[in-house]
């Protein structure tokens, strides 16, 4: 389920119109997680507030998009292009790797909302397939 | 038992109360044979599912997603035993048709983007918990069968 050069262009063309609200899709999308999964909750217990459009949510999902941005911008090797971030994730945050697949999907609820017109079945399974990518390439030095 | 709050009653009986079965049916149908084209396996008396716009002009796809949201009626009006409301329909797609339950779930996941679309900025945190919450009992129940 390798990404083909259509996946790519259709996840780099969609980004672009995505990056304009990079913020507000990386808050709400995290807003999301935390209410409709609150297992996730377990990973922020430090934060002060983890309510929808609070301060550590916004800057949070601020700093997740900022990590999708690097992912598209290394679509054509993950592996390698997100190595840092999934030493990151795998020794620093040591977030268990089933929980990539519950953010991909409220991302993907997110854009549903905010794009209804673009975020076509195509542009879905692209999108799709991406974040499947992303989430190995994080997973890549777990063990 | 599962139990529901008023406020989780309201909220779905809202979101179908005003869905438009024929619009919505058919495009969480259609995503899900684009998205998961395993899927496709279950349709191949369907005919042409050959490309996505194949796909999206499928009038047995159309009118196979109008009947599969319809079937979810029988949950709304059983919230409160959903797992023996389904018991039938489990045994069918276990015994007779042989879907592995896991398509339930990205049926399920494709449904929920697909009223996302629709419904944009309302279709809020504690309204797509609610929702799914729902799903997942529907989810469970149809799998529930297969021994």
């Amino acid at each position: 389920m390798s990404l083909s050069d259509k996946d790519k262009t259709a996840v780099k063309a969609l980004w672009g119109k995505i990056s304009k609200s990079a913020d507000v899709v990386g808050a709400e999308a995290l807003g999301r997680m935390l209410v409709v999964y609150p297992q996730t909750k377990t990973y922020f217990a430090h934060w002060p507030d983890m309510s929808p459009g609070s301060e550590p949510v916004k800057a949070h999902g601020k700093k997740v998009m900022g990590g999708l941005t690097l992912a598209v911008s290394k679509i054509d090797d993950l592996k390698a292009g997100l190595l840092e971030l999934s030493e990151q994730h795998a020794f620093t945050l040591r977030v268990d790797p089933a929980n990539f697949k519950i953010l991909s999907h409220c991302i993907l609820v997110e854009l549903a909302t905010i794009f209804p017109k673009e975020f076509t079945p195509e542009a879905h399974l692209s999108y799709d397939k991406f974040f499947t990518a992303v989430a190995l390439a994080l997973a890549e030095r777990y063990r | 038992m599962v139990k529901w709050t008023d406020e989780e009653r309201k909220v779905i009986n809202n979101i179908f109360s005003n869905l438009d079965y024929d619009d919505i049916g058919p495009k969480a149908l259609r995503r899900c044979l684009v998205v998961y084209p395993w899927t496709q396996r279950h349709f191949s008396s369907f005919g042409d599912l050959s490309s996505p716009a194949a796909i999206m002009k499928n009038a047995k796809v159309a009118a196979h997603g109008v009947k599969v949201l319809h079937g979810l009626d029988r949950a709304l009006k059983n919230m409160d035993n959903i797992k023996a409301t389904y018991t039938e329909l489990s045994i069918l797609h276990s015994e007779k048709l042989h879907v592995d339950p896991d398509n339930f779930r990205v049926l399920a996941d494709c449904l929920t983007i697909t009223i996302a679309a629709k419904m944009g900025d309302s279709f809020t945190a504690a309204t797509q918990a609610i929702f799914q919450k729902f799903l997942c009992v529907v989810v469970s129940a149809l799998g529930r069968q297969y021994h």
